[in-house]
């Protein structure tokens, strides 16, 4: 199988994540888009690794994983302090950096 | 002490007397002020003794000396010092200017005495004779621009004396106005003059101008005329003259020492200072010399009918200026010096006179109100006929003797020169009798109630008010004080007019034609190089000049005689019969409204101009265009802005297109 | 029969991951990302690296995305208000990232990485297993190891404070002590 092939769907999915982080309203589903993003990644690496015989690149994909499971455990985190605080849950409402 | 120190001097006193009234004038009690002001002239007027015997211990040929204190300019070419040029001609100058200045100083130490400026008005008027003789003293350029600008400002500082009163300061901006036009001239010369020769003192510029410049060539003549300019405004000759009448607003002393003796005798000095230029221009001469001929003849006429006392002497001088011009631009340098000498001394004269005549009218001044004051003011008539006298030439004056010596020259001169020897003894009948117009108006006739009142004991009394147009005053500062006073009562006045007295009846006695020539050796040191200054007339010529000035001036007196004295009704009926004539010679042949239509009128056009279409339109428009592109830049820049996340997310991922999109192209 | 494989799979991913972007309410988004993250552990398992397609299925799928299900089952269903705001956005988002696709395509196809367009060099027994990952972790990545662990810790504490219920600090009355 040409590696090719899982390189072009790396950045498919990695370009529809990106849609969905630019689209979605709520932070929750904010966060899946920016899951699917890292996973896109995640199957980059995977493929070079394969590509190039170096098992380095699968050391790597599981350290992004690593990364990516602290930093939804973050971000969940404080949607739920949102949530308990009567903040709507929606990213057009936090606009205080407006110039 | 040399010459050149015993200058310095004759500079510093008057400098120095107006910068410590100044600086102390709250401090002098009663008439310090005025004391010190007289003191600083009279002991510049010694000083100028003092020059003047230095310099006659020199031979005739050595005369020109030059001294100068530190470098004035000196960078890229030009090198000006501030320096002063001691000759005769300048000697003669600051005589005249000192001498004449300490007699009007101590006039008017009791003359304005009630006037709340007091200190203020000898601070100026000894600021002035300083201006006025660093102009005289200057031995170049430069300088000379340095005095021309100083003597414009005294002379609107004084005009404007008193400053609430409208007709005065307007007088005054008039006349600056006026001088600026005169100041622009003078640079320009300047400017031409160091163009071509490369430098600014008097003596290298007449050293260098024969060899450089030939007969009328176009360059000399423009330098000549733009003199002219300047000359002109100064001495209130055609067609720069219409402010001279109006400057009879300042106080009478500062029309006795400006505008008479002193000021308007700087043009004169000024075409018979650069006299190897002239010579070299005939056509600016010639130019000049009819210019003269024209003020002479004009101002004459207006004299004749005009009421206002001060404004006829005015015109009188403005006339007589006329001849002094006419004198210095034909090559008669001798006689055009020696009327402006004896010219100070009657005219200051006069105007001390008229002072003290309209101190008794309480500041009223015009002639139809006066009257009969032989009797209630005997030591001012007196005075005020002897002056009168040395202005219509009558024989054995001061000015019997300097008139005619210049229209003598004229006739000998040749060629069309007649012309100005005709013209000039008919303005000199015109003279005698517009002045004993004045002398048989005030003097003679039927006491008017003012001169009642002084017979009475009393001085007549007003409500202050201006003389020219009735408008109520007071008497605080900014306003003539309370207070008038008459020679007859100040002993000041009466010393002062008493020494001008004397001295225009004998000053003439220094150049009796084939008797004495005081002057005309006297001022060889300047004037050796010139190829007009030939020498005297023939003798037997110039007493055929003094005849035709006796014959004229005795025509002239007489014809004022039997107008106003024989027959009064005369003066009215042809008043009536000439009424067109009258009336365009009362409003001064109208050089009033000329120039308002040609010069003013158009300059507040363009100005309006400029500030209707130039700055609201095209520089506001610039200024604020570019303020509004600024301010709509920045309001569509701050769309970006938004507070929203998913749009600044938006932007990070056009730019990473971007980029990638700058990579991908970079590397294939 | 690996190209067969390597369809389904991509399948799945991409129909995971639209459905994530698509689905409104986020519960059924959480859903379809289970699948996708499913259909990746497959793609993995393809591409020899058993240990992390293991640890795709057990962690992430099996515990983050369970915390992402307890959240979302909280936090409850949240009405997106269909108009948008920000103008343009709905129209320029897919447009730059499609873009950004194009141009990652062609920097992939158009490279000049050897290895690319073949099926990639024989790899030895034991690539991609638990034990050599193991051994490099232990021994090459050790630090990089230690981190991680290091992260999570403070993750983990960060999170328990973040949604802990805030205790009311009373203001202490003004005696001195």
């Amino acid at each position: 199988m040409n590696m090719d092939w899982y390189l072009v769907l790396s950045a498919l999915l990695f370009a529809t994540g990106a849609v969905g982080v630019l689209i979605r309203r709520s932070p929750v589903v904010i966060l899946l888009c920016l899951e699917l993003m890292l996973n896109a990644g995640n199957l980059a690496l995977i493929t070079f690794s394969r590509m190039l015989g170096d098992q380095q690149g699968q050391i790597f994909a599981i350290v992004v994983m690593v990364v990516a499971a602290c930093e939804v455990v973050v971000g969940l985190g404080l949607i739920v302090a949102m949530y308990r605080r009567r903040i709507p849950l929606n990213v057009d409402d936090l606009r205080q950096l407006r110039g | 002490m040399s010459a050149t120190t015993y200058a310095w001097l004759v500079l510093a006193l008057p400098l120095a007397g107006s910068l410590t009234i100044a600086f102390g004038y709250r401090l002098w009690p009663g008439r310090a002020a005025g004391w010190i002001g007289t003191a600083a002239i009279g002991l510049a007027f010694l000083a100028s003794i003092g020059a003047l015997t230095q310099l006659l211990g020199e031979p005739s040929e050595h005369r020109q000396l030059t001294s100068s204190l530190w470098d004035y300019a000196s960078a890229a070419g030009v090198n000006v010092k501030l320096g002063i040029l001691v000759d005769p001609l300048s000697v003669f100058m600051i005589l005249v200017v000192t001498g004449v200045s300490t007699l009007i100083h101590l006039y008017s130490v009791s003359y304005v005495e009630s006037d709340r400026g007091y200190a203020r008005f000898f601070s100026y008027l000894n600021f002035f004779v300083f201006s006025m003789l660093l102009l005289l003293l200057a031995g170049n350029f430069v300088l000379l621009i340095v005095g021309w600008a100083f003597v414009g400002f005294a002379s609107y500082a004084l005009i404007s004396f008193w400053y609430r009163r409208e007709t005065a300061t307007k007088a005054g901006m008039k006349a600056f106005v006026i001088n600026v036009v005169g100041d622009v001239g003078l640079v320009l010369a300047a400017f031409f003059v160091f163009r071509e020769l490369h430098a600014f003192d008097y003596l290298t510029v007449f050293q260098g101008a024969a060899g450089h410049f030939h007969t009328n060539q176009g360059v000399v003549v423009a330098i000549c005329l733009l003199l002219l300019v300047g000359a002109f405004a100064k001495s209130a000759q055609l067609p720069l003259h219409t402010w001279l009448p109006d400057a009879m607003e300042g106080p009478t002393p500062v029309s006795a020492l400006i505008h008479a003796a002193t000021m308007v005798t700087a043009g004169v000095y000024l075409i018979a200072r650069m006299h190897p230029l002239f010579e070299l221009a005939p056509t600016a001469a010639d130019i000049a010399a009819f210019i003269g001929l024209a003020t002479v003849i004009v101002a004459a006429s207006i004299a004749l009918v005009v009421t206002d006392l001060k404004r006829i002497i005015a015109y009188s001088t403005m006339s007589q200026i006329g001849y002094m011009v006419v004198g210095v631009s034909i090559g008669a340098y001798t006689a055009g010096m020696f009327h402006l000498m004896t010219h100070a001394f009657f005219k200051a004269l006069l105007f001390m006179a008229a002072g003290s005549v309209i101190a008794a009218m309480a500041s009223r001044q015009d002639i139809d109100r006066m009257g009969g004051f032989r009797r209630s003011l005997p030591y001012t008539s007196l005075l005020l006929i002897v002056g009168a006298l040395a202005l219509s030439g009558f024989p054995g004056t001061s000015g019997f003797f300097s008139k005619d010596e210049i229209l003598v020259f004229a006739a000998e001169r040749g060629g069309f020169y007649w012309i100005f020897a005709i013209a000039g003894y008919a303005a000199a009948a015109m003279t005698a009798f517009y002045s004993f117009r004045i002398v048989f108006r005030v003097c003679y006739g039927e006491p008017c109630p003012e001169a009642e009142a002084l017979r009475e004991g009393h001085m007549a009394h007003a409500e202050p008010e201006n003389p020219v147009t009735g408008e109520p005053e007071d008497t605080d500062v900014g306003f003539p004080g309370p207070e008038h006073h008459v020679a007859e009562q100040a002993r000041s006045m009466a010393i002062a007019m008493g020494c001008l007295g004397l001295a225009a009846l004998v000053g003439g006695f220094v150049q009796i034609p084939g008797v004495s020539d005081a002057i005309g050796h006297f001022l060889e040191g300047t004037f050796a190089n010139s190829k007009l200054a030939t020498g005297n007339p023939p003798t037997g010529d110039a007493y055929l000049g003094l005849l035709a000035g006796a014959v004229v001036s005795v025509l002239g007196i007489g014809l004022a005689y039997l107008l106003y004295v024989v027959r009064p009704g005369l003066a009215p009926a042809l008043r009536t019969r000439l009424s067109g004539v009258h009336r365009f010679l009362v409003n001064r042949w109208y050089f009033d409204e000329l120039i308002d239509a040609v010069v003013v009128r158009p300059t507040l056009w363009l100005g309006r101009f400029f500030d209707d279409v130039i700055e609201r339109r095209v520089v506001q428009g610039l200024v604020e265009g570019t303020v509004g592109v600024v301010r709509g830049t920045s309001t569509a820049v701050r769309f970006a802005q938004s507070g929203f996340v998913r749009a600044y997310a938006l932007l990070l991922i056009t730019g990473f297109a971007g980029l990638g999109l700058y990579f991908l192209i970079v590397s294939s | 029969m690996e190209a067969v494989a390597f369809f389904i799979g991509a399948l799945g991913a991409m129909g995971g991951a639209v459905a994530v972007i698509a689905l409104r309410n986020p519960f059924y988004s959480v859903l379809a990302l289970i699948v996708h993250l499913f259909s990746l552990a497959g793609l993995f398992l393809l591409l020899h690296a058993e240990f992390v397609a293991a640890a795709q299925i057990v962690v992430y799928a099996g515990a983050v995305m369970v915390l992402y299900v307890f959240v979302a089952a909280y936090v409850g269903n949240i009405e997106e208000p269909m108009w948008e705001p920000i103008a343009g956005q709905r129209l320029l988002a897919p447009l730059m990232a499609s873009a950004l696709f194009v141009e990652l395509t062609i920097a992939i196809t158009g490279s000049s990485l050897k290895a690319l367009g073949t099926n990639g060099p024989t790899i030895p027994f034991g690539f991609g297993q638990p034990a050599s990952i193991g051994r490099f972790f232990l021994e090459r990545f050790l630090i990089v190891f230690e981190a991680a662990s290091i992260l999570l810790l403070v993750a983990a504490v960060g999170a328990v404070v973040l949604a802990g219920r805030r205790r009311t600090t009373a203001v202490p009355s003004g005696e001195p002590t």
